[in-house]
C-alpha cells in the first residue's frame, strides 16, 4: 500500500487486491464450467501471453496515472514504433537494431510528452492526445498503406518462444512486475511519483523535483509502449499503421480495473496486472463461448464502471 | 485564476493568433480559400462538430467530461436511419435521434451524479455500450437508402440559407441563452465552481448534473441527424473519435477543466479553428495522413501559446 498523506480514505490495498483476485477466481470457475477448452494449458498460456502484451502497455500508464495524469498516446506510440522497428528488422535482419529503434521512439515520444506536461503545463490529457494524432499521422505517412510482415525467428521468440516450458513474454512480464513494483513502492523516486499525484502541494513543499519526475514518468510510459511494440511484432508477425487505435482503451481499462485512481496517488503495478488479467479472461471467455465480437466494447465498459464503482463503494462504507 | 481577470475578448489569445496565422497562410497558399463559397463550406462541414462541442462546453464547465459522444452520435445515426427507413417521417426520425441521445445522456448522468463514478470512467463505459449497440443493431453495416426528406437536413435550404446553418445558429442561440440568461446556466457554472452553493440554495446538484448530460445527449442526437443526412447513411462507426475533436475545440476555446470557468463563444472559435485547418489543408491537397498530424500540432500549439502567455503574466 502506498502511504501518502491525504489518501487515508482509500480501502487498504490488501482488500482491493483480494477483491480482484476473487474476481479472477470466480471468472476462472465460471469459464471452466462453461467451456471445456478453457482450463487446457494451451489456452491458459494464451491468456497469460495476451495479458502480458496488455500489461506492458499499461505498466507505464499506471505510473502516469499515479501522478494524476493520463497518456493517450501509447497506442499510437506502439503503432509507430512497431512499423518503424518492423521495417528496420526486415531491412537489416538485426533484432537488436529493431529493439533499439522501438525503445528509442518510445523514449523520445515520452520525453516530448513529459516536457509538454511539465514545462509547458499543458494538461496531460490534451498534450498526449495531440501527440496521438501526430504519431498516427507519422505512422500513416511512413507506411503509406502497406503492411510489414515476416520477421526473423530471433524476434518471434520474444512473442512465441518458451523458456523451461513458460512463454517468454510471461517471464518478461513477471520480471517487469517485480522490478516495477520495487521501483514504485520501495524507492524514493517511486514514492515521489505517487506523492505528485496524491498531493502536489505537499510534494512541492517537501522538495520533490516535480518536473524531472514527471518527465521520467512519461519517458517510462513511452519505453513501455516501445517494448510492447516489439512484443506485438513478435507475436503477430506483422504491423500496419492503424494497429494502435484498438490498443489504448484496453490499456486504460486494465489500469482502471486494477484499482488505480485517475485523481492520482492510488494504484499499483500488481493491481494493473490483475486488471489486465481480468480483462483478458473475459475477452478470452467470450471468444471460447462464441459470443459476437461486437459485444466486446459493451462488456469492457461494464467491467470498468463496475470495478470503479466497487472501489468507491468500499471507500464510502469505510474499512 | 488569471483568465477570469482578462476582458472577455482576450480569453483565448493563443487561439486567436493561431486562427489569424492559418487564415493568412491558407489565403496566401490557395486562391480558393478566401472565397464566399469556401467559407460556406467550412461552416457547413463544421456543423456536426459544433453541435456536439456546445453541450460538451456545458459538461466540461461542470468539471465533467463526455468521452461517449462519438459512439453515441454513431448509435443515434443508425437508430434514426432505421426509423427513417421504417416510417419515412422526418418528425419520427428527429425524435428517435434525440431520444436515443437523451437516453445515453441519462445513463451518463445516472452513473456520474447518483453512483458518483468519475465522468471519465462513466462515459468510457457508455462509449463501449453505445459502440456495441450500434454494431449489433446493424451487423456492422451502413444503413443506406434514406428518404429524401432526411437528406434535406444537410442539403436543403430555406429562403436561400442552407439548413445546417439555420440549425447551428439556432443551437448556438439556444445554448447561449440557457448558459448566460437563465438560472439553469448559473447552476451549470456552480456545478463546476461551487457545488456547495447549489446545495445551500436548496437545489439538487444531482438533478442539475443529470439535466446537463441529458441535454448534451439530446444535442448529440441532433448532430447525428445532420451527420446521417450529410453521409446519406447511418454508419455504426461514423463518428468514432468525434469526442476528442469536441473536447479539443472546447479546450482550445479557453474553457478550463476545473472550477467551472469557461466561455461558450470560445468553443465556437475552437470549432472554427479545427474546421479552417482541415479545409485549408484539403485545398492544398495535403494527404489525409499529414492532416491528421496537423490537427495534433494545432492542439499542442494553441496550448503551448496559452501556457507561455500564462507564464508571462
Amino acid at each position: 500500500m502506498i502511504r501518502v498523506p491525504g489518501i487515508g480514505r482509500v480501502p487498504p490495498e490488501a482488500t482491493r487486491v483480494a477483491m480482484r483476485l476473487a474476481a479472477v477466481l470466480i471468472l476462472g470457475i465460471v469459464l471452466t464450467a462453461l467451456s471445456s477448452v478453457f482450463l487446457r494449458a494451451a489456452n491458459l498460456m494464451n491468456v497469460l501471453r495476451q495479458a502480458a502484451l496488455l500489461f506492458f502497455m499499461s505498466s507505464g500508464l499506471t505510473l502516469v496515472v499515479l501522478t494524476a495524469g493520463l497518456d493517450l498516446s501509447i497506442g499510437a506510440t506502439v503503432a509507430l514504433a512497431a512499423c518503424v522497428a518492423g521495417t528496420i528488422v526486415k531491412g537489416s535482419d538485426s533484432v537488436w537494431l529493431g529493439a533499439a529503434t522501438a525503445l528509442g521512439i518510445g523514449a523520445g515520444v515520452g520525453l516530448l510528452n513529459g516536457m509538454m506536461v511539465s514545462l509547458l503545463r499543458i494538461p496531460s490529457f490534451i498534450a498526449t492526445y495531440g501527440m496521438l494524432w501526430v504519431l498516427q499521422g507519422l505512422a500513416y505517412t511512413y507506411m503509406a498503406g502497406t503492411t510489414v510482415y515476416g520477421f526473423p525467428s530471433a524476434l518471434r521468440r520474444l512473442g512465441n518462444g518458451y523458456l523451461l516450458g513458460v512463454p517468454i513474454p510471461v517471464i518478461v512480464m513477471t520480471g517487469l512486475l517485480a522490478v516495477g513494483t520495487g521501483f514504485a513502492q520501495r524507492t524514493v523516486w517511486g514514492q515521489q511519483i505517487a506523492m505528485i499525484g496524491a498531493n502536489p502541494v505537499a510534494a512541492r513543499l517537501s522538495g520533490v523535483p516535480i518536473k524531472r519526475r514527471l518527465i521520467l514518468v512519461y519517458v517510462l510510459s513511452g519505453l513501455a509502449a516501445g517494448f510492447a511494440a516489439l512484443v506485438y511484432l513478435a507475436r503477430l508477425n506483422s504491423a500496419e499503421a492503424d494497429i494502435g487505435s484498438s490498443l489504448t482503451l484496453p490499456a486504460i481499462a486494465a489500469v482502471l480495473i486494477g484499482g488505480a485512481s485517475l485523481f492520482g496517488g492510488v494504484g499499483t503495478l500488481a493491481g494493473t496486472f490483475i486488471g489486465a488479467l481480468i480483462l483478458t479472461l473475459v475477452l478470452n471467455g467470450m471468444n471460447l463461448l462464441h459470443v459476437d465480437g461486437n459485444w466486446q466494447p459493451l462488456v469492457t465498459g461494464v467491467i470498468i464502471v463496475a470495478a470503479v464503482w466497487l472501489d468507491l463503494r468500499g471507500q464510502a462504507t469505510g474499512r | 485564476m488569471t483568465a477570469l481577470a482578462l476582458p472577455k475578448g482576450m480569453r483565448a489569445p493563443g487561439l486567436l493568433a493561431v486562427i489569424a496565422i492559418m487564415v493568412v497562410g491558407f489565403a496566401a497558399a490557395s486562391r480558393d480559400f478566401a472565397t464566399p463559397g469556401n467559407v460556406l463550406n467550412i461552416v457547413m462541414q463544421s456543423s456536426t462538430l459544433l453541435l456536439v462541442a456546445l453541450p460538451m462546453t456545458f459538461v466540461i464547465l461542470t468539471e465533467g467530461l463526455d468521452l461517449s459522444v462519438g459512439a453515441v452520435v454513431s448509435l443515434c445515426s443508425v437508430a434514426l436511419a432505421e426509423v427513417a427507413l421504417a416510417t419515412g417521417s422526418l418528425a419520427m426520425t428527429f425524435a428517435a435521434g434525440m431520444l436515443v441521445g437523451a437516453l445515453a445522456g441519462m445513463l451518463n448522468g445516472a452513473l456520474i451524479a447518483y453512483l458518483r463514478i468519475p465522468p471519465f470512467v462513466a462515459t468510457l463505459g457508455t462509449l463501449g455500450a453505445a459502440q456495441s449497440l450500434a454494431l449489433i443493431l446493424t451487423g456492422g453495416q451502413s444503413v443506406t437508402g434514406l428518404p429524401s426528406n432526411l437528406l434535406f437536413i444537410y442539403g436543403g435550404s430555406i429562403l436561400g440559407v442552407p439548413a445546417p446553418i439555420l440549425i447551428i445558429v439556432a443551437a448556438y442561440a439556444i445554448m447561449h441563452v440557457l448558459l448566460y440568461l437563465t438560472p439553469f446556466g448559473s447552476y451549470v457554472f456552480a456545478l463546476g465552481g461551487n457545488r456547495e452553493a447549489l446545495t445551500l440554495a436548496g437545489i439538487s446538484w444531482r438533478r442539475m448534473l443529470m439535466a446537463v448530460y441529458v441535454l448534451g445527449g439530446a444535442w448529440v442526437g441532433v448532430a447525428a441527424l445532420v451527420l446521417a443526412s450529410r453521409l446519406s447513411a447511418g454508419h455504426p462507426t461514423a463518428a468514432i473519435g468525434m469526442e476528442f475533436d469536441a473536447i479539443a475545440a472546447v479546450a482550445l476555446g479557453g474553457t478550463s477543466f476545473e472550477r467551472g470557468d469557461g466561455w461558450l463563444f470560445g468553443t465556437l472559435l475552437g470549432v472554427a479553428a479545427i474546421g479552417i485547418l482541415r479545409n485549408g489543408l484539403n485545398l492544398m491537397a495535403v494527404p489525409s495522413s499529414v492532416q491528421v498530424c496537423c490537427v495534433g500540432i494545432l492542439v499542442i500549439l494553441a496550448f503551448a501559446l496559452e501556457a507561455l502567455r500564462a507564464r508571462d503574466s
